[in-house]
């Protein structure tokens, strides 16, 4: 770093790049995005159409939503692994309640682990201040106990995917995936959240410099537990819809989400420290991983490649967002 | 001095919870005998192995969140090199996997020091590509395991000169244990590398001015780390004869373990024995629930809730005695 303030030097094409990249993150995201979509036009003329747009919509949205949790966790410098179980805990609740049950005490029913787990996490991170993996890790392995247990009292009953969830979940209007209905709102909530409320900047006031925030007043633990009640809660909304689209209810059903929901925020630009990133870039980044997958998918890389691909996409992006954020 | 005392203090407690824990399952089953401490000692072989794996790398101020899904690529890569080989390849695979470790365990190290990006990143990172290797050599459960590695940890060790009585309470699991900890933490606890861990752990700038070579313990922290982990998913495939591609609960088990230990998660504090007797604590208490008869899914609820209130207890001890507000 010295020896940039020593020696002054034209700006070079290269840092010129990047500062462009960390000034608008959006617009290389979208290149990518473009790229990937013509790579996958070139492996596979004709397999871009408004049916395949429609598809890769219907997969993206549960995956962006989930994405958007890790985007308001890691803003204050947290993450939220737990949000696989809780969308399974809700879809699994909702599907075998519906049987016996009132659609809207069966939605109910659904959402209750999803706050009880949101709001454990939140007492953890924010009271006793452990660290957020390790927290969520623990409320997910609490969780998925219990789904194993109320799965044995259910067992009898059988399972049954609402009418309404299948019609959000795969249904089509002149061509819109359904699932649009849930998402625009969602997002546009996240988004005005984040930027123009009061709750939004304290998400990234916590993040940036959390000593600074507790000093000016921030009632600490209350943002924290209000952040994961929240982040839970779209977690457990997003299984209702997730169950829509895959129409089979099982244990693990949302577990494999979880990897690319935290690699969609951090590819969209948020930094997993905290206090810098958005939602617009997490929702691009959700679609390029959905075409990524398609992608990986024709070119027949197993399960096991994709994990390790994810991975390196994860510490890669981080590493290069540090070195730009130096730069500057 | 005086911490020398507190330290040495806590490890007395636990010895004497665990004594405790002893006789609770006494008065539970009164027929526990020395089949069943041995049947205990081969269920926390990969744990502690987990456990000593995850204090090395906190006691030198970092977390290793790859420790499961290293033993999850260790125990596939050995069972399915051993699966269908005669018993003497086995000689071979063994010191292959465990330099594996050494490896992989280094490149961690490096990847942080190199990268600069958080060693909870970086292991996050690291813990999807080892998961995605684990499933790349073998996507279902699966292999073999040779019979003379079998045979070492089932069944007591012969100690010249110690009555039957006595001997049958020394199985080979707890002998293989001790021994392998030992080869690695003695000399290391002596050494001036060890010492080194423990500067950096505790003030890392301290450390570096004093002349420490800050990166390179740090890599050599994570190799032994790696090293430990990979002794732990060997043991998983020795134990179970098959290799799986899923990583157990060892992660939060391993963290659980260490601030239960007396470890602190900041760093430069506490030993290995401390947290090796933790996680035989927890495993009896998880042998006492099954001995209550219990519901073994019951048991999975009860034993993550105590992981969790454990380590929310140890976040919460290390943030008493820092000013309020401080960053951790």
């Amino acid at each position: 770093m010295t020896d940039i303030a020593t020696m002054p030097q034209p700006v070079s094409f290269g840092r010129r790049l990047k500062r462009f990249m960390a000034d608008r993150p959006l617009i290389p995201l979208i290149i990518l995005l473009i790229i990937l979509v013509a790579i996958l036009q070139v492996l596979r003329p004709g397999i871009v159409n408004e049916r395949w747009i429609a598809n890769t919509a219907k997969f993206a949205i549960p995956l962006a939503i989930l994405a958007g949790c890790q985007t308001m966790t890691m803003l204050t410098g947290g993450i939220d692994l737990s949000v696989g179980t809780v969308a399974t805990m809700s879809a699994f609740i909702m599907a075998t309640q519906i049987v016996n049950q009132d659609p809207a005490v069966a939605f109910l029913l659904a959402m209750l682990p999803a706050v009880l787990i949101g709001f454990v996490n939140g007492i953890g991170v924010g009271v006793f201040r452990v660290h957020p993996l390790i927290m969520t890790l623990g409320t997910s392995l609490i969780g998925t106990g219990f789904l194993q247990v109320y799965q044995r009292t259910v067992i009898a009953s059988g399972a049954k995917i609402p009418d309404f969830l299948n019609w959000l979940g795969i249904g089509l209007t002149y061509g819109f995936p359904n699932a649009l209905f849930l998402f625009v709102p969602v997002a546009v909530l996240i988004v005005f959240m984040l930027n123009r409320t009061g709750f939004g900047r304290l998400l990234y006031a916590v993040g940036d410099n959390e000593r600074a925030a507790r000093l000016s007043g921030v009632r600490y633990w209350q943002v924290i537990t209000a952040l994961y009640v929240l982040s839970s809660l779209l977690a457990g909304i997003t299984g209702l819809l997730y169950i829509g689209l895959i129409k089979a209810p099982s244990l693990s059903l949302a577990e494999p989400l979880v990897l690319p929901s935290v690699a969609a925020a951090v590819i969209g630009g948020t930094s997993i420290f905290g206090g810098r990133g958005g939602y617009t870039g997490t929702i691009v980044g959700a679609l390029i991983l959905t075409v990524l997958t398609t992608l990986l998918t024709i070119l027949q890389m197993p399960e096991g490649g994709r994990r390790i691909l994810f991975g390196f996409i994860v510490l890669f992006v981080t590493a290069a967002y540090l070195r730009i954020i130096e730069d500057r | 001095m005086s911490r020398f005392l507190r330290n040495q203090g806590w490890v007395a407690g636990l010895f004497a919870l665990l004594i405790f824990v002893f006789v609770v399952t006494k008065l539970i089953q009164p027929g526990y005998g020395s089949g069943d401490f041995g049947s205990l000692a081969r269920a926390v072989l990969p744990y502690a192995f987990a456990v000593a794996a995850q204090t090395v790398v906190v006691i030198a101020g970092g977390i290793d969140l790859s420790v499961a899904a290293m033993m999850a690529l260790t125990s596939v890569t050995a069972a399915s090199m051993m699966n269908g080989a005669s018993e003497e390849y086995a000689l071979f695979v063994v010191p292959f996997v465990l330099a594996m470790g050494l490896v992989l365990g280094a490149l961690n190290g490096v990847l942080i020091v190199v990268t600069r990006v958080p060693d909870i990143v970086v292991t996050l990172a690291m813990l999807f590509v080892l998961q995605g290797a684990a499933l790349l050599v073998l996507g279902a459960p699966g292999g073999a395991a040779a019979e003379w590695l079998k045979a070492s940890v089932i069944g007591t060790a012969p100690i010249p000169g110690l009555p039957d009585w006595a001997d049958a309470w020394v199985p080979k699991a707890l002998v293989l244990l001790v021994v392998c900890l030992c080869i690695v933490w003695i000399p290391l606890r002596r050494s001036r590398l060890g010492l080194s861990i423990y500067a950096i752990g505790s003030d890392e700038l301290a450390a570096f001015r004093s002349g420490v070579p800050v990166a390179r313990t740090r890599i050599v922290a994570y190799a032994l780390s790696g090293l430990f982990a990979v002794m732990g998913g060997l043991s998983l495939t020795i134990s179970t004869g098959i290799g799986a591609p899923i990583p157990g609960p060892y992660l939060l088990a391993s963290v659980a373990a260490v601030v239960l230990g007396g470890v602190a998660l900041g760093g430069g504090k506490g030993g290995l024995l401390g947290p090796i007797i933790a996680v035989f604590v927890l495993r009896l208490v998880r042998t006492d629930l099954t001995l209550l008869a219990i519901d073994p899914n019951v048991t999975a609820i009860i034993e993550g809730a105590i992981m969790v209130a454990v380590v929310m207890f140890g976040a919460f001890i290390t943030i008493r005695g820092r000013p309020v507000g401080a960053t951790p």
